[in-house]
């Protein structure tokens, strides 16, 4: 069973309306609600999204208009957006977590007309923001829990309106159906923002083209067939979620899931078992954390048992999973650590059923990629953008390794600047930024190329891309060696105790690094320590914490002088900041990156202190509540020293 | 004895509906001790009441009347226009009439969903047999409680520790189970003995928004005890003041406020 391509497939209602007549009773989107996992074939489906989109016609929604859509993945929110196509409108989902200004920016960028919220959350986000809004004439919201008060002149519930299309069938109809058929495969399909890790966010405008054409290319590359099973709980504004849980779902025909609450993920993932999944390496990174936090729980035998397998793992599994020789003793002992460890584990981790998974957005940690790998879980990496519908290069199976990010993907061509910047020419290369010509202009050329803004080079053994940082940031430390943060970074944050980490030294004599420690894992470790401590701040630097982070470090100077090129790179210097660096106070984007320029200004007197050798700094910091207040909180942090290797300075000259 | 109308609309748009509960000049002794004497009170339809007062002054007591865990010595207890013979706790229950308790009284070693599918035991009408072998009403009745039970879980977002041992639980989050139990009895009135008590500003504010949402969407009628000032004066309608077991003041939050006799009591001599 699989889906039939033809001619007149130039837009995603032509798709829904095949996946309806070929897969009519195959389950199209699930949701767990109430306890229950409530399903809807591709027909029912349909009758949904057909229903909205008439409601849309009669709040005279037009063609080109566009329709914002913020709330967490449920079939609803899919739905609005199917059906802002099908009436010939450009959805726009925005990050449900974005606060009032962001939202502001957007909606009034796109000039959006009518906005569907997730729930009184969001409705009161933008009731906040609608005095500024002048196009803005309609909020239509999910759960209408807590806003039987509100003015109901400028809201419209969702089912409501449903009801309202459904009664407007006979006269509607034929207008829906003529929006329908105008569509090419040139018109705009959505548009997302960017995170922006510099400067405001960018309106993404990708066409039908590009959408389909690459949900086609890729769905091939890994044989995706209607019987996938996904799940959908990244943010629906990211492109990766719209490509996976919108156009190769739509494509293919396979079944997307949404869980309950985003609390109840690792339950619904477990319940699910998708057989195609997504994570960005901090998932994996939670998960591979929590797993290591409850076997220091487990029993001695337990242990012995997890740490012995898991040896044995990673030494022949990623080999077994490329299809290379194993030897046949080798073979025996793996599938015995399948049945009494990785497989249960697997399954715990919701990954039993997961033939292809991939991870991209950030660089993995190489044991963090080896963890999986060496539990037969097919994960691979590829490397993307919103501005190329998500794919640039991605791994082949049997081709996977945790240094580079693969091979172009199919109809994708590469190249590498002089400068070293990477360059990407495909079928998925966005129309253009919205409104903004300038910047339209800046990162794509005439003849379609698109620059990236990453560093790479292509190794010669392999044909593989290698990212080396953003270009941006590469840089050198002041006797002329490589400065690539990012490459430390990661190395550090592989360890489950820092969740973040930011190196700096760029034109400096040396590097210094800012860590986060990870509440979870390091809370745990007290716990079992007997060490006492009063939240986050006290516990960040509490000595013993410090040390423990010191040892992290040295550790990474080691691995990090092993490697001459960048050997320039191990942290002299490091403290531990005394808040998670958040989406809400600007330092990272919605999509968890670091804005790294924001870190360097806003702590400018710790990086000072890093460098003039203090041994304390006390400083003040604002923060931005969830809600949209401001506080502040001061520390006085200790900065510390960590012992570096330097019997490999042979490169430096 | 009522100056206000049958039923009136509060400035936010909520309907006030006619006195539900009224208690006329309770006295409860405990031997010598007088916890609560002479008060007079009622509890409109649809309205959140606090009953608030200094340590000992009676309100845990009072609230335990209201229950039926306490049978006062003196006074009446009026409910639904009916006078309220002495009762036990579980037949008040029976009445529609729910409570929390000011130290949490949950089954430590239950999941979190079977504490609260005990919220619904006064629905459940099949007999021990069908109950034993799970068929018949039994059956019907467990879906349909499970179903009640999950919607109480969904509007209180506690479905992620559906499966959780309470003991597992910090505890804001417990408060928030005991809450969702006495929910899920489909109560008429609910009785909150200090909802928020011990909780950080965080959770108070949950507990604030989940309380207003109860009374806005069900319709319930509320009772807390409420140590808390400002929250009592942003979330109640009416306010009963006690100060060793009297009635001191009776009245909006803000009469409440500018009346001296619970300034001078309660909340300290006000500074002008």
């Amino acid at each position: 069973m699989t889906a039939t391509d033809s001619a007149d497939l130039v837009s995603i209602p032509a798709l829904l309306a095949r996946n309806a007549r070929e897969f009519g009773d195959k389950a199209a989107y699930r949701e767990k609600e109430f306890g229950i996992w409530q399903s809807w074939t591709w027909s029912e489906a349909v009758e949904q999204v057909e229903a909205l989109a008439l409601g849309l016609l009669t709040l005279g929604a037009a063609k080109g208009d566009h329709i914002a859509i913020a709330g967490r993945n449920r079939p609803y929110l899919y739905w609005s957006m199917l059906a802002a196509q099908w009436i010939g409108a450009v959805p726009v989902p925005i990050y449900q977590d974005a606060v009032g200004d962001e939202i502001s920016y957007v909606l009034d960028h796109c000039n959006a007309r009518f906005i569907v919220a997730g729930d009184q959350e969001q409705v009161d986000k933008i009731l906040d923001i609608k005095d500024d809004l002048k196009n803005l004439e309609r909020i239509i919201y999910l759960d209408g829990r807590g806003l039987r008060k509100y003015d109901h002149s400028f809201l419209s519930q969702f089912q409501k309106l449903q009801d309202i299309g459904r009664s407007a069938k006979d006269t509607l109809g034929p207008e829906l159906a003529a929006r329908q058929s105008s569509q090419n495969y040139d018109d705009t399909c959505v548009m997302l923002y960017t995170s922006g890790t510099t400067g405001r966010p960018k309106g993404v405008v990708l066409s039908n083209r590009n959408v389909i054409e690459t949900s086609k290319n890729s769905s091939q590359f890994d044989d995706l067939g209607p019987n996938e099973e996904v799940l959908a709980y990244l943010p629906m504004a990211w492109v990766g979620d719209y490509t996976f849980s919108m156009g190769q779902a739509l494509w293919t025909g396979f079944c997307v899931n949404c869980p309950e609450s985003p609390e109840t993920m690792m339950t619904d993932l477990r319940e699910i078992g998708p057989t195609y999944y997504f994570a960005p390496p901090r998932v994996f990174e939670n998960q591979l954390t929590n797993v290591m936090i409850r076997m220091e729980d487990a029993s001695r035998m337990k242990q012995w048992m997890f740490h012995k397998s898991m040896a044995h793992a990673k030494t022949v599994g990623p080999a077994l999973l490329s299809g290379l020789p194993v030897s046949f003793m080798d073979r025996v002992k793996y599938w015995l650590g399948d049945k009494f460890i990785y497989g249960p584990l697997k399954n715990t981790l919701g990954m039993s059923r997961v033939r292809v998974g991939y991870t991209a957005g950030e660089a993995i940690g190489p044991e963090l990629f080896d963890f999986y790998r060496s539990l037969g879980i097919n994960l691979k990496q590829l490397y993307g953008q919103t501005e190329a519908t998500v794919y640039v290069t991605i791994q082949p199976d049997g081709e996977v390794r945790a240094d580079t990010v693969g091979v172009p993907a199919p109809g994708v061509e590469v190249r590498i600047g002089d400068n070293g910047e990477i360059y990407y020419r495909s079928p998925g290369v966005f129309v253009e930024y919205y409104n903004n010509p300038e910047s339209t202009a800046s990162t794509k050329d005439k003849d379609g190329w698109v620059a990236t803004g990453d560093a790479g080079f292509f190794e010669e053994t392999s044909g593989h891309l290698r990212i080396i940082d953003r270009a941006k940031d590469v840089g050198k430390i002041s006797d002329g060696r490589l400065f690539a943060p990012k490459y430390v970074e990661n190395k550090l944050k592989f360890f489950p105790n820092i969740l973040e980490a930011v190196v700096f030294g760029n034109g400096c004599d040396y590097c210094t690094a800012f860590i986060n420690i990870d509440l979870n894992a390091v809370g745990n470790w007290a716990e079992r320590n007997n060490i006492a401590y009063g939240g986050y701040q006290e516990l960040s630097q509490h000595p013993e914490v410090l040390d423990m982070i010191q040892t992290h470090i040295e550790e990474t100077n080691l691995s990090v002088a092993d490697d001459p090129m960048l050997s320039g790179c191990q942290v002299h210097r490091f403290l531990v900041l005394h808040k998670e660096l958040d989406a809400d106070d600007g330092e990272m984007t919605r999509t968890r990156k670091v804005r790294r320029r924001i870190v360097e200004e806003k702590f400018s007197d710790l990086i000072a202190g890093l460098y003039d050798g203090s041994e304390r700094v006390a400083t003040t910091t604002e923060v931005t509540y969830e809600d949209g207040r401001k506080g502040s909180i001061s520390a006085t942090l200790e900065m510390r020293d960590a012992a570096t290797v330097v019997a490999q300075k042979i490169a430096a000259e | 004895m009522f100056d206000q109308p049958e039923s009136f609309v509060t400035s936010d748009g909520r309907t006030i509906g006619g006195v539900m509960m009224e208690m006329k000049n309770i006295t409860l002794r405990f031997g010598g001790v007088v916890a609560i004497q002479d008060i007079s009170f009622d509890i409109r339809e649809g309205e959140i009441r606090a009953i608030i007062g200094p340590n000992g002054a009676g309100k845990s007591s009072m609230l335990n009347v209201i229950s039926g865990f306490y049978n006062p010595q003196e006074g009446e207890v009026w409910y639904k226009g009916e006078r309220r013979p002495s009762m036990k706790p579980f037949e008040v229950a029976r009445q529609g009439i729910a409570r929390t308790f000011q130290n949490i009284a949950l089954f430590e070693g239950m999941s979190v969903l079977d504490n609260v599918m005990t919220g619904r035991l006064n629905h459940m009408k099949a007999g021990i047999l069908s109950q034993a072998f799970w068929y018949g009403s039994a059956q019907r009745e467990e879906t349909e409680n499970r179903e009640v039970v999950e919607r109480v879980l969904d509007f209180l977002e506690i479905q992620h520790i559906r499966k959780t041992p309470v003991s597992r639980l910090p505890y804001g989050l417990k408060k928030r189970v005991e809450l969702a139990r006495a929910l899920a009895a489909d109560p008429k009135i609910l009785l909150l003995d200090e909802p928020m008590a011990g909780m950080n500003v965080e959770e108070k504010e949950d507990m604030s928004r989940f309380i207003l949402d109860v009374n806005d969407e069900f319709g319930t009628t509320i009772a807390l005890i409420e140590h808390d000032m400002s929250v009592v004066m942003d979330i109640s309608d009416r306010v009963v003041v006690m100060d060793y077991g009297k009635k001191i003041g009776d009245g909006t939050p803000k009469d409440v406020r500018s009346n001296q006799a619970v300034i001078d009591a309660y909340l300290g001599v006000a500074h002008d």
